[in-house]
């Protein structure tokens, strides 16, 4: 490995650790809130921000980061006050900004949809140091809000009308919920693609499931896997010559597919003490594995009864 | 007025609006400090959206509330108030635990957020008085209906409320686990915490409830003394206050006290 792609190695193993961390940080509380595709569509308002870095020739990351705050902030305004329409608007926000960005990037000098291509599915060989240093602010802002605030989070992603009564601004946590999740798109977009970022915000997250029975333990295991699944196909794609983004997300289903099947007879074992625990109000120190039927009465005088 | 000192809520005139359709017509509601207010009235008679606008969750199109004396708008101190919203079966899409959801009814307590030692005891003790400790580190779903109603009490009861405000608390708990929850409502309420619940069936809280306010239509149809289970008990006998939670001494169960001795049905007729 010469210097040059050795350098260029170091810098997106880097880009890719911070993708890894911070989609499903903030994936977690889209996650709770059920706005699963939220990232989705803010991967495609980005999109017109993209095509604008190339139009007015500045950098990308940024104008991206600009745009999709923007278009975050406009869905979490449709989502309070266009009720009925609101997923009509939604639609229009998402494929106007797909459009933007093809516009765009068409009318910037010599600009072709080819130069869209590494911003959809991800690029490592055009990570520059600028874009990381870039990528560095942006997920100490990401790992700042989701893990400063998780407590305030949480509380208003699990029970919205409950977290206004304990006085928490919820209005503002929400638009700092979107605010992060576009900052989070523009992370991932070097990385894994804006085609491809809402997987690894969503995916991660549903493989934890699997496994933690605490939200804590859920957050945990959700950034562990997304850390190791942006490693490990950052470093395939560097020696197949593949998109990372693709093989990220691969690897990230995988994960989910391989502790879905682990944890099946865990959870099967968890459902048996909570139903031997319901009709009593307190549980006995030990589960019974069986029902004790009363000598006196048995299971087919019951039935008949 | 002379009220306004120890007055924990004041409704005064409110109506509201759910999809342009008048859901509360004129409402007037007092709840004073200490006291103990059933909400009572058919499905769909308004106490649940009655209960929301009390706390700001329902825009309110014409009429006053207030909470300790302040208008709503100007409120600011809701540490002052537990809510318990009727149970509804969405949940977050993340597993959590019931210490976690607990927790949440703590913040209004902390600086930031941050948890301290007193929060963390805190915590405990609510999940405690309801009979939920031994299931604290059970992840939610984990758990029976009423054990979740529980849950939602405790949450409530984190906060160390002084106005305890409770959609159905006891939708779904069994009678055993309706007596204990009488029982920690009854040592809440002699603190001075104020109490305004909705209910069907006073049930095991009978004894506790100062005044009945049943609504129908969105409308006060009636303000005042709980309509009785057993007429024969007059409500200043000690007999009425020894009901409804675990004696040391009584030993002999009525199995059929629950649903023979409380005909509290707030069906259209009442
Ligand atoms: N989101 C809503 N949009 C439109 N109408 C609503 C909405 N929520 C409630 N309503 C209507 O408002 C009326 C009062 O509802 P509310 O929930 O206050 O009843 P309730 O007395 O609490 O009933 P229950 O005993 O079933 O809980 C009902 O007729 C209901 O149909
Ligand atoms: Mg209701």
């Amino acid at each position: 490995m010469d210097f040059l792609n050795y350098a260029l190695m170091q810098r997106a193993l880097l880009a890719a650790v911070l993708v890894g961390v911070t989609a499903p940080a903030i994936g977690i509380y889209l996650v709770q809130r059920r706005q699963s595709l939220m990232g989705d569509g803010i991967g495609h308002v980005a999109m017109t921000g993209v095509g604008l870095g190339f139009l007015l020739s500045a950098s990308p990351v940024w104008t991206a980061t600009a745009v999709s705050v923007a278009g975050a902030l406009l869905m979490e305004l449709i989502r309070w006050y266009g009720r009925t329409r609101g997923d009509i608007a939604l639609a229009m926000l998402f494929y106007g900004g797909m459009s933007g960005g093809v516009l765009f990037v068409n009318l910037a000098p010599g600009g072709s949809n080819a130069n869209l291509t590494s911003y959809l599915f991800g690029s490592l060989s055009t990570v520059s140091p600028s874009d990381v240093t870039a990528i560095c602010l942006l997920a100490a802002f990401v790992v700042a809000v989701t893990l400063g605030l998780r407590r305030q989070l949480f509380a208003v992603s699990q029970d919205e009308e409950f977290a206004r009564v304990t006085g928490l601004p919820v209005r503002a946590l929400n638009l700092l919920t979107a605010v992060t999740a576009a900052v989070t798109v523009t992370v991932a977009m070097r990385v894994v693609g804006l085609l491809l970022v809402s997987a690894l915000m969503v995916v991660p997250v549903a493989a934890a499931q699997q496994l933690g029975r605490s939200f804590a333990a859920t957050f945990a295991i959700a950034v562990a896997i997304g850390v190791s699944v942006t490693i490990g196909g950052t470093v395939t794609s560097y020696y197949q010559d593949v998109p990372p983004g693709a093989t990220i997300v691969l690897l990230a289903i995988a994960a989910f597919v391989a502790l879905t099947a682990l944890s099946a007879p865990p959870a099967r074992r968890r459902a048996r003490p909570a139903a031997a625990a319901r009709p009593a109000a307190a549980r006995p120190a030990a589960d019974p594995a069986g029902c004790t039927i009363p000598a006196t009465r048995g299971a087919a005088e019951e039935a008949g009864a | 007025m002379e009220r306004q000192d120890d007055t924990v809520v004041s409704l005064r005139g409110v109506r509201a609006e759910l999809g342009s359709r008048p859901v509360l017509r004129g409402i007037d509601l007092a709840v004073r400090r200490g006291e103990v207010v059933a909400l009572l009235g058919a499905n769909g008679s308004g106490k649940s959206t009655a209960v929301r606008s009390a706390i700001g969750q329902v825009p309110v199109t014409a009429g006053e509330v207030a909470l300790f004396g302040t208008p709503l708008g100007r409120f600011r101190d809701w540490a002052r108030v537990g809510y318990v919203p009727q149970r509804t079966t969405t949940e977050g899409g993340v597993p959590a635990t019931v210490t976690e959801i607990v927790s949440a009814g703590r913040l209004a307590r902390t600086r930031f957020g941050l948890f301290r030692g007193a929060d963390r005891a805190a915590v405990r003790e609510a999940l405690e008085r309801v009979g939920m400790a031994d299931r604290a580190k059970d992840p939610v779903t984990a758990l029976s209906g009423g054990q979740h109603q529980r849950v939602l009490i405790a949450r409530a009861l984190a906060v160390e409320p002084e106005l305890l405000i409770m959609d159905e608390p006891m939708a779904g708990v069994d009678l055993a686990s309706q007596e204990v929850l009488a029982h920690t409502l009854r040592e809440e309420v002699g603190r001075g915490t104020a109490v305004l619940l909705v209910l069907h069936e006073l049930g095991p809280l009978e004894p506790l409830i100062d005044r009945a306010v049943v609504l129908r239509d969105g409308c006060v149809l009636h303000d005042g003394p709980p309509p009785r289970a057993s007429a024969d008990i007059p409500p200043s006998s000690p007999l009425r206050s020894s009901r409804g939670y675990p004696q040391p001494g009584h030993d002999h169960v009525h199995p059929h006290d629950a649903s023979g001795a409380a005909p509290i049905r707030t069906g259209p007729l009442s």
